[in-house]
């Protein structure tokens, strides 16, 4: 198995760049879910690990090694795509068995058939080994081309939006199996997407791309918790996080133009609190606040109007309209509200997390 | 005011059935949202209203006349498709206005009526404008500002915002809520997405394979499926299916899932309800906020152990073993540390529900 570096990558196609700067570290066994918006170089990124791209700039390291030199072929990375691209006149058995039959360094016969039994068997597609690949459903294909890169035994797999193309219930069955197949394995994982709720549900640890950038590495829970700025805060957690403008003033939050107020008691104690001195009275702000730490009670400071009501069953998530400005709250599912209810709601000081207005950047990251 | 009823409605594409008896009365001004998978049979259920399909058998009443032998144009009933369809050639003004122009309304009514749904809709800075100068959201309003300023008997919709972005989907969802509270006319709205159904219906009807599943409000979709299918298509996660034995104990009931050492404890009514019933064999029925889980043993807890561990930002989905069996908990955001972890699980009898395997229909039973 492998541990995977990128130290100071940066990749440019004509006047388009696509990565600057990259650091990137990726301990052997890890799961590591590379997050970003279309566009923000995240195939770029893996590509330049499986050696299909050259970096314009800085080096990639496979185990300690400068891989510069080194085609793609001797990486040893398998690729998982969207696309399955299964040969689809062969079988099951016969797709899996492909990658292990080129005409140098042949594996004996009896060792292919174990390897294949045995990927079969943890992918749960035994049963299908004799059928034609154009007989399967979307996610038998899917299984099937994960099961071409186990069979190889490589030492890093890349995975590249592999579940984008499958339906949702779908998705959320092969998010947990994909998983437990990586640990299974003890393999060191590359998984690409635009979907924050696979990057959550999956990662050991999570890159935020954004235009190329790194804008965050960390586990779930931090870049939850604690994001770096008002890009990752935004873009990660369904629904997002509330940003409200506002300044402190005595102590209290008070938002601008808004013009409400509620209490603040120095922010979220999680990751350290913040440093000293970091938030001056009248700094112009963003609060943060995600949206199940805002509550309704007839008594809290805040006079809203109930926008919306999205009905997830187990939950609601109200959009609250204060002035122009609209804020999302997760209630309980028994929460029994109308549309234009007026109500009265409240944030847990302790959860808010403050931006600097200008740079977006949270204060507790900001030196 | 507007009922429209559908009687024994059966419908061939050549030997094909996609409408399997169908039988539904929809209420005037109610927002009706048939829900299901693709080729389940409700978009011809709408088509078959709207008169652009003809029905083989039954029939479709509008304020109780029969219309099925009407043409489209005759029904009175105006459609809002997934493709915009607005003529490009035209300003947003004169395609809203297109449909008034062949009645013999006048140059005055025209304009004030297409003027007051311009700024029921938003777009009223937008009438001057081409189709192809609007965003995709614009673009749907306007077709709904088509087909409302007619004031038709009834507005059908057939995945309306399906080709919109997440961001803006949610948005025009809201608005189409908020508008179908204002102008209240009944309105039959198709779609896969169950949070969509959840949130905009006062009545869900479910399809399957043609054949009508469930008609009810969110709530009872989601607290009381009719049937296996119901279950698993509505909420997210999946709700979790288990075959299980239910035996008796001293002074409770016990509900073996995954062949189990031991069982989940039940209230001895639990046998006396599941007496009247002929089930052979029977399934249990829990969602992931249904399971409760501690860390230290209680009564009426049973020892199980965690595996993956999804964190989903507000809250964590962990996959608990029950003897063979995987059963996905909700629980608070990092309440689980890590996998292997011993916990102690109970099922909310409340919430349980239990299905007969053959039929895959709900027993009905409440605790």
């Amino acid at each position: 198995m492998a541990h995977i570096q990128l130290k100071k990558v940066s990749k440019t196609f004509g006047n388009h760049t696509a990565l600057i700067d990259l650091d990137l570290d990726i301990a052997d066994g890890e799961f590591f879910v590379l997050l970003g918006e279309t566009g923000a170089g995240k195939t770029t990124t893996l590509r330049l690990i499986a050696g299909l791209e050259k970096p314009s700039e800085g080096q990639v390291f496979i185990d300690g090694v400068d891989v510069a030199n080194w085609g793609a072929a001797e990486r040893d990375v398998a690729l998982v795509l969207q696309q399955y691209s299964l040969y689809p006149r062969y079988t099951v058995r016969e797709n899996l068995e492909f990658p292990l039959k080129p005409k140098i360094r042949r594996l004996p016969d009896a060792e292919i058939k174990d390897r294949v039994d045995r990927a079969a068997r943890t992918l749960r597609i035994e049963h299908l080994l004799d059928r034609k690949t154009d007989k399967l459903s979307g996610g038998e294909m899917q299984r099937v081309s994960i099961g071409r890169a186990i069979v190889r035994k490589p030492r890093v797999f890349l995975m590249d939006e592999p579940l984008s193309a499958l339906d949702a219930k779908l998705r959320e069955a092969l998010r947990t199996e994909l998983k437990n197949l990586q640990m299974q394995l003890g393999a060191t994982f590359l998984f690409v997407t635009h979907d924050q709720i696979e990057a959550m549900s999956m990662g050991d640890k999570v890159g935020v791309l954004n235009h190329g950038r790194i804008v965050q590495t960390g586990t779930p829970h931090e870049i939850y918790n604690n994001p770096r700025d008002t890009y990752v805060a935004s873009f990660v957690g369904s629904p997002p996080m509330n940003l409200i403008d506002g300044k402190l003033v005595n102590g209290r939050a008070v938002m601008a133009p808004l013009n409400f107020e509620l209490p603040f008691s120095g922010g979220a104690k999680a990751f350290g609190g913040l440093k000293a001195g970091a938030a001056t009275d009248g700094r112009a702000l963003v609060f943060g606040i995600r949206p199940e730490d805002v509550y309704l009670e007839s008594g809290a400071p805040v006079e809203a109007r109930v926008h919306d009501v999205e009905n997830h069953g187990v939950e609601k998530i109200l959009t609250l309209r204060v002035g122009d400005a609209m804020l999302r709250a997760t209630v309980p599912a028994r929460t029994d509200v109308a549309i234009e209810q007026p109500v009265r709601f409240a944030w847990n000081p302790d959860k808010v997390v403050l931006f600097d207005k200008g740079s977006g950047v949270n204060l507790r990251h900001a030196s | 005011m507007t009922q429209i009823e559908l009687r024994g409605v059966q419908k061939y594409f050549g030997a094909v059935q996609v409408i399997k008896d169908l039988n539904l009365a929809i209420n005037d001004n109610e927002f009706i949202v048939l829900l299901g998978q693709s080729g389940c049979g409700k978009t011809t259920t709408l088509r078959a209203i709207a008169g652009l399909e003809t029905i083989d058998e039954g029939d479709i009443l509008i304020d109780g006349k029969p219309v099925q032998h009407l043409k489209a144009s005759d029904r009175d009933i105006a459609m809002v498709f997934q493709s915009f369809s607005l003529y490009p050639h035209m300003s947003v003004y004169e395609n809203i206005a297109f449909p008034l122009r062949a009645t013999r309304m006048g140059r005055g009514e025209i304009d004030s009526a297409v003027r007051d749904i311009g700024k029921i809709l938003r777009i009223s800075d937008l009438l001057e404008k081409k189709p192809s100068a609007l965003s995709g959201g614009d673009m749907q309003r306007v077709a709904i500002g088509r087909a409302l300023v007619r004031r038709p008997k009834a507005l059908l919709m057939d995945e309306p915002i399906g080709a919109l972005d997440a961001k803006l989907r949610e948005e025009m969802r809201a608005e189409i809520k908020r508008l179908h509270i204002k102008q209240g006319s009944t309105t039959i709205y198709v779609t896969h997405d169950q949070i969509e159904a959840m949130s905009l219906a006062d009545r869900i009807v479910i399809m399957h394979e043609g054949v009508l599943q469930q008609v009810g409000t969110p709530d009872e979709v989601y607290s009381h499926p009719a049937n296996l299918f119901v279950a698993q298509f509505v909420g997210s996660p999946v709700m979790n299916i288990a075959d299980a034995a239910v035996t008796e104990a001293p002074s409770s009931a016990s509900v073996t899932v995954g062949g189990a050492e031991t069982g989940f404890s039940f209230p001895r009514e639990l046998l006396a309800k599941l007496n009247g019933h002929a089930a052979s064999k029977l399934a249990l029925g829990i969602r992931p906020e249904g399971i409760i889980v501690r860390h230290d043993a209680a009564d009426g807890f049973m020892p199980v152990e965690a595996q993956i561990i999804e964190p989903l930002g507000s809250y964590d989905i962990v996959d608990l073993k029950v003897g063979s069996k995987m059963l996905r908990a909700r629980t608070r955001s990092g309440f689980v540390s890590g996998i292997g972890e011993r916990l102690f699980a109970r099922v909310d009898p409340v919430q349980a529900h239990f299905f007969d395997t053959a039929s895959g229909s709900s027993l009905g039973i409440k605790l």
